[in-house]
């Protein structure tokens, strides 16, 4: 078990080594300093200001190699500073960007969990009402209604959203965000709301099929003849078992909530770290898109081991080698 | 290249593309069953893709007008080259600004417009009539997903095969690029790449590749590292026949399930995704999410203006509704797990 656990580390820790080399490809080769510097200042930039640009924020070290000081490079650089968690300063405004990561997570963080944890209980609970009656016609409702759900685009539900319970009905304010306890909810109902619209249909088929699948083992057939009832058999018996799919499905969504929620933070005006990537995109700030991708992955591939972790504590069978 | 001349070779490539899968499906009746199958089950979906794929299709189609004797900004006008859709509109079909559906007069001010009544679906800020807009973003749509199918298939494939057949070094070598390719969330790398390649047409469906092709090579590559064990395969190697033609003959007809069903999913979500980048202001001009992002504000105007929104988010719903229902139905067809199930 230790050593697989170590084993598995090891080979995270060579994947984020992969993908901070994609990064500088990414960043660095195909799109040179030039590149990001004409795009900051405009295609006509006197070349002074493209170099002066450069310098200042800090790309104007060789890529690969520097003869007269060593390991200033780029390359060098850009892996030191990822992997030690310093991130430098947003090429748009200079702001730290770990200090605009440490403002944005709060704001995110409350959106994205209650929306995780509201979802998960109505799209399993739904899951396993459909999964009850599957082959009838509320089974068959059921996925019609989830195939229609799924081809709805995101962004009408947003614009749907806002328009109908924002505007028609005023119940709660179209956009905005206030940390203060008291009112943080009022901001926050809508966005959930509409982030659980949006998801609900993918995520009922899935754990639907997850249960259709179980219901056919024999372990159910014996539960059935020793007198289980429909709901005792579904929660207790069938839940239990679909565990594995349930959790890598879970766990690896965990990673999300730090990055947030791109949409739906930058449409309901939520400050988070959704906002921020938003933000870069339209400012041309590379080094935030390149730390929120290398976040992104870091909090993923972690995940990915808690996972395997979590695979032998549901299921005893599940023997990590 | 002009962008009428680019948009008619990718169709031109894409129409060669689906002929030639059509062709080869023609040949097994084990696809031809499924094909016909698939009719009888879904022939509402199917048809409502088709007719996308018909206006598609026309709007492809362009040529330019001759010159007649007009003057400076007609010439403009007509000596665009024009695809049968806009011909299906007169050729100045533009007011100032906003129209109702049907209107006689302009929104805001109550000129007159140059066209009265026969704007079906109103006009949009700058004056463009919604209806040809909505129809012309068909083209957009079907280049989005079937360009970058045409991208993320073959990759995939390529990668996945030779990984799960040849095994060794190159599968470690794979399974790492994709492991490394796969922890870095979907939208973020695709946010990424197209900041980093430039927005376009080419680009934004080259990005949506280069994040798409994962899935598909893991299964691929799985379901290879089972075919290669099977008796068939010892079978036919033992007759002398080289890996090329095994891969060829044996091992890639029993993987195309695998890709009719990834292809009929992808689509909808492709054609999903670029609406989420065009909000993004990364997206593909002239398609539904961008025609999506311009109208979101116009719902809180005053009088509302719903007809935008309306076309382009009917339009797009209909398209993936239609796609969706195709795919699950393939799905249920080619599954031998869900076949297994039925019987």
């Amino acid at each position: 078990m230790i050593s697989y656990v170590a084993r598995r580390l090891a080979y995270g820790a060579v994947t984020v080594l992969g993908v901070l080399a994609f990064l500088f490809v990414l960043f660095f080769l195909y799109a040179t300093p030039q590149d990001m510097a004409r795009r900051a200042l405009g295609e006509k930039a006197p070349p002074q200001a493209i170099e002066q640009w450069i310098v200042n924020h800090e790309y104007h070290h060789p890529r690969f190699w520097n003869p007269e000081e060593p390991g200033k490079t780029l390359l060098f650089d850009h892996f030191r500073r990822m992997l030690t968690f310093d991130f430098g300063r947003s090429d748009a405004d200079d702001v730290p960007v770990m200090r605009r990561i440490r403002e944005g997570i709060g704001p995110s963080l409350s959106l994205t969990i209650p929306l995780f944890l509201g979802g998960l209980f109505v799209s399993i609970s739904m899951a396993l009402f459909v999964a009850t009656f599957r082959e009838t016609y509320i089974d068959r409702a059921g996925v019609a209604l989830c195939v229609f759900a799924m081809s709805v685009s995101i962004l009408l539900y947003i614009i749907g959203g806002q328009f109908l319970v924002g505007r028609l009905l005023k119940w709660f304010p179209v956009s905005g965000f206030d940390p203060s306890p008291a009112v943080i909810g009022r901001f926050l109902v809508l966005p959930v709301l509409v982030g659980l619209a949006a998801s609900f249909g993918e995520q009922v088929r899935f754990y639907r099929t997850v249960f259709v699948e179980e219901t056919g083992r024999d372990y159910v057939r014996t539960a059935r003849a020793k007198g289980c009832g429909d709901g005792r058999v579904m929660w207790n018996h069938v839940l239990r078992n679909a565990m594995i799919p349930i959790i890598t499905r879970v766990v690896l969504a965990i990673p999300f909530l730090f990055t947030g929620s791109i949409l739906l933070e930058s449409f309901f005006g939520i400050p988070g770290l959704g906002s921020m990537t938003v933000d870069a995109i339209h400012a041309n700030d590379f080094a935030t898109l390149r730390v929120m991708v290398f976040i992104g992955s870091v909090l993923f591939i972690v995940g990915q081991i808690v996972t395997d972790i979590c695979y032998t504590l549901a299921d005893p069978r599940v023997r990590l080698e | 290249m002009e962008p009428y001349v680019l948009s008619n070779w990718i169709t031109g490539l894409l129409l060669a593309a689906l002929l030639l899968a059509l062709w080869g499906a023609r040949q097994s009746r084990l696809w031809r069953n499924a094909g016909r199958q698939l009719v009888r089950r879904r022939p509402v979906a199917l048809g409502v893709v088709a007719a996308y794929a018909l206006v598609a299709g026309l709007d492809s189609i362009a040529w330019t007008d001759p010159h007649h004797e007009v003057d400076e900004a007609q010439a403009v006008l007509l000596g665009a080259p024009r695809t049968v859709i806009d011909r299906l509109f007169p050729a100045d079909f533009q007011e100032a600004s906003y129209s109702a559906p049907l209107a006689d007069f302009e929104l805001y001010g109550g000129e007159p417009l140059k066209h009265p009544g026969r704007h079906l679906l109103g006009t949009d800020i700058i004056g463009r009539d919604v209806l040809h807009r909505g129809l012309k973003g068909a083209r957009v749509a079907l280049v989005i997903g079937g360009l970058t199918s045409l991208i993320v298939l073959p990759l995939a494939l390529l990668v996945g095969v030779s990984a799960g057949y040849v095994g060794g070094r190159l599968d470690d070598l794979v399974f790492f690029v994709m492991s490394t390719l796969a922890s870095m969330p979907s939208l973020l790398l695709l946010i990424a790449l197209i900041m980093v390649l430039g927005v376009g047409t080419l680009q934004v469906c080259i990005a949506l590749g280069v994040t798409g092709w994962v899935g598909l090579a893991r299964l691929v590559r799985a379901e290879t590292f089972k075919i290669r064990e099977l008796d068939f395969v010892d079978a036919a190697r033992v007759l002398g026949t080289s890996e090329l033609r095994i891969v060829w003959r044996h091992v890639l007809p029993n993987l195309m399930h695998l890709v009719v069903i990834t292809f009929a999913l992808l689509f909808s979500s492709l054609v999903l995704s670029e609406v989420v980048l065009s909000w993004l202001g990364i997206g593909i001009e002239g398609s539904w999410g961008r025609m999506i992002d311009q109208a979101r504000t116009e719902l809180s105007r005053e009088p509302i203006i719903w007809w935008n929104l309306f076309t382009a988010s009917l339009a797009l719903f209909g398209m993936i509704l239609a796609v969706n229902q195709v795919a699950d139905a393939v799905r249920d067809i080619l599954d031998p797990r869900t076949q297994a199930e039925r019987s």
